[in-house]
């Protein structure tokens, strides 16, 4: 019996014997990153466990990135930043993103993809259940709590439990008002917020193919709200003339075998795809969004590790271009290089950033911000009973901040469409 | 490993998410300092909309106004219990709180690994819905070796899943003290 992708990364990590779902292995740890909400306590740990004098396993192989409570001020947060800061000199890393300096990146998961630690046949650990959207490079990835990341840090290993995997084929074109964030709403809302539990979500097909490396990390990074384990797309030549720009390191491309075993697949009809949102409080609370069209809202919300990546922003532009804003709608760029290239691209000779200064959008600096709500001066964090279009990934109850909001999640175009009529409206209305 | 929890029951619902368990602008407190941890204790449940606290009548606080700690040993859930983020400060704060057991029908993976490896509480799943079954309030009787969960209020006997795989960690402790065991750590680390 053939090994899938994730099955044939794991094995290699566990000393190359082979492996099967449901087996427990001890993995050899390729990468850790942690941010600025778990470092502080894995920190902790790791000192309670390994001693005072300890060292971390591999000084090259964490990667420390702050992105949560970044503009705050809050000291319990601004406390945290210092614990993070002293352990870095301490143990001499040289992987660090500090916020206030220009090596500052924001969110982690985009920061770890354009820094060139997402590197294909890799295992890389997170202390943040996004961590799956790392995937997107054909590794293997996955989010821990902050006991786990003590454990690798000392010792560079963690035990897995093999997934089972679930293959998403997608055959054909995806329509030209249809974005990544539609296709995992759709998945999600087929299969539920458990559906892939304990389980490897695999996409395939000359659809998703067809995908930049930033749609694959939008759809890989919303494994988690179907309850997955990881989520994974195998390397192409997409993947590794990203990886190849942003790193020297070398990296393994592995493929799922002909005869490997899935326990589920479904195979779509890309062409027939339809812009879907996810209704208030579930990631699997899927609607068509012209099954929606109409409900009132009173802000639009563009940014996150799902929805804050260039091509989110050049997607939203297109529709926002001379035209003015109907409510409060927030632009929050996920990292630093994000922020960078609204200035530089251009739609008809504008930046995005002009066009959306120009319809009165409001912008804040690279972070997490009002993605999961954070500290009470978190900008475009939800305050009352606001009703929200989202290009985040969760609309559990007080996810963005006020337990009374109510939180639509959409793709860039539905959010931005949606922003010039106060209303949830089909993108191809402007397109 | 404790074998027999006793203790009164909290019952929610299904897709119980961490910041539900815990919200984010919460998230801030250390977890080392065991002074500043208490907040845990205070804050723990405390993003569950009042109609869905305690079931089936709802508007039961977990933690009163101005304590750190519960006066519920035991939550009852439904499906998919800790779904969301990886935070630890999920089954932590329900530790600090005085919870030593999670019954539920289902978890999310990484919540139940944190509860396993991080030692917090047993993480226990029934074969049956419970949450229909069992009031806030009840008392219940936790028998980790005969696989039970009794409800001595309504005198009612409901059997649990066997642990399986994690049940070295938890006997051990933490991923810590099993790795000790298995000789991937030495004994005095
Ligand atoms: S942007 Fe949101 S989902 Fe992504 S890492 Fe930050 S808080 Fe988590």
């Amino acid at each position: 019996m053939g090994m899938t992708l994730t099955e044939k990364i794991l094995s290699a990590h566990a000393g190359g014997k082979s492996v099967r779902p449901g087996d427990n292995v001890w993995v050899d740890v390729d990468v850790l990153m942690t941010h600025d909400v778990c470092g502080p306590g894995t920190i902790g740990i790791f000192k309670r466990q390994f001693g005072k004098n300890a060292r971390v396993w591999d000084r090259e192989k964490v990667v420390i990135i702050p992105d949560h409570y970044i503009f705050t001020s809050d000291p319990h947060a601004r406390r945290n930043l210092e614990i993070l800061r002293d352990f870095v000199k301490e143990q001499g890393l040289p992987y660090f993103y500090d916020a206030g300096t220009r090596n500052y990146k924001g969110v982690c998961h985009l920061a770890l993809a354009q820094e060139g630690h997402n590197r294909p046949g890799e295992v890389l650990f997170g202390t943040d259940s996004h961590t799956c959207t790392s995937g997107a490079f054909g590794m293997f990835s996955t989010g821990i709590g902050n006991t786990d990341a003590a454990f690798i840090l000392g010792t560079g290993k963690l035990w897995v439990k093999v997934p089972e995997t679930m293959y998403f084929e997608f055959n054909g074109t995806f329509p030209p008002y249809i974005m990544a964030k539609d296709i995992i709403l759709q998945v999600i809302g087929d299969i539920g917020v458990d559906g892939a539990t304990y389980r490897t979500m695999e996409w395939g097909g000359d659809a998703i193919a067809k995908f930049s490396m930033e749609e694959r990390m939008t759809l890989c990074n919303m494994a988690i709200e179907g309850g997955g384990k990881n989520a994974v797309i195998e390397a192409d030549d997409t993947t590794l003339n990203y990886v190849r720009r942003r790193t020297q390191k070398p990296y393994t491309v592995h493929r799922s075998d002909k005869d490997a075993n899935y326990c589920f697949k479904k195979v779509y009809n890309a062409g027939a795809m339809e812009p879907v949102v996810a209704k208030p409080h579930s990631p699997d609370n899927k609607a068509l969004v012209k099954e929606c069209q109409g409900v009132r809202l009173d802000r639009s919300y563009i940014g996150s590790c799902t929805g804050g990546k260039i091509t989110d922003f050049k997607a939203a532009a297109q529709l926002l271009k001379g035209k003015t804003v109907k409510i409060d709608t927030f632009i929050v760029p996920a990292t630093k290089e994000v922020e960078d290239d609204l200035h530089k691209e251009k739609i008809g000779g504008q930046s995005l950033m002009d066009i959306f200064k120009n319809a009165g959008a409001h912008l804040g600096p690279p972070s997490c911000a009002a993605c999961l709500g954070g500290p009470q001066d978190t900008f475009g964090r939800t305050q009352a009973e606001e009703v929200v279009i989202s290009t985040t990934n969760r609309n559990f109850p007080g996810r963005m901040g006020s337990k009374k909001s109510q939180v639509y999640l959409a793709s860039p175009y539905t959010a931005a469409a949606s922003a010039l009529t106060g209303r949830i409206t089909d993108p191809r209305e402007f397109l | 490993m404790q074998k027999v929890i006793e203790g009164k029951a909290y019952v929610l619902g299904n897709n119980i998410d961490t910041d539900q368990i815990i919200p984010a602008e919460r998230l801030v407190y250390s977890l080392s300092d065991p002074e500043e941890k208490k907040n845990y204790g205070r804050y723990a449940l405390s993003g569950v909309p009042a109609p869905a606290a305690g079931l089936p009548d709802g508007n039961h606080a977990f933690v009163k106004e101005g304590d750190r700690r519960s006066e519920y040993a035991i939550i009852v859930g439904g499906k998919n219990f800790g779904c969301g983020s990886s935070r630890e400060h999920a089954p932590a704060c329900l530790q600090i709180a005085g919870i030593q057991a999670v019954i539920a029908e289902s978890y999310a993976r990484i919540f139940y690994r944190n509860s396993v490896d991080g030692g917090f509480f047993i993480p226990l799943e029934t074969t049956t819905p419970l949450i229909d079954e069992i009031r806030t309030g009840d008392r219940l009787s936790v028998d980790i070796g005969a696989g039970t969960v009794t409800n001595v209020s309504a005198k009612r006997q409901y059997p649990l899943k066997p642990l399986g795989d994690v049940l070295e960690i938890l006997e051990a402790g933490t991923i810590f003290e099993y790795a000790k065991k298995a000789g991937m750590l030495p004994k005095d680390s």
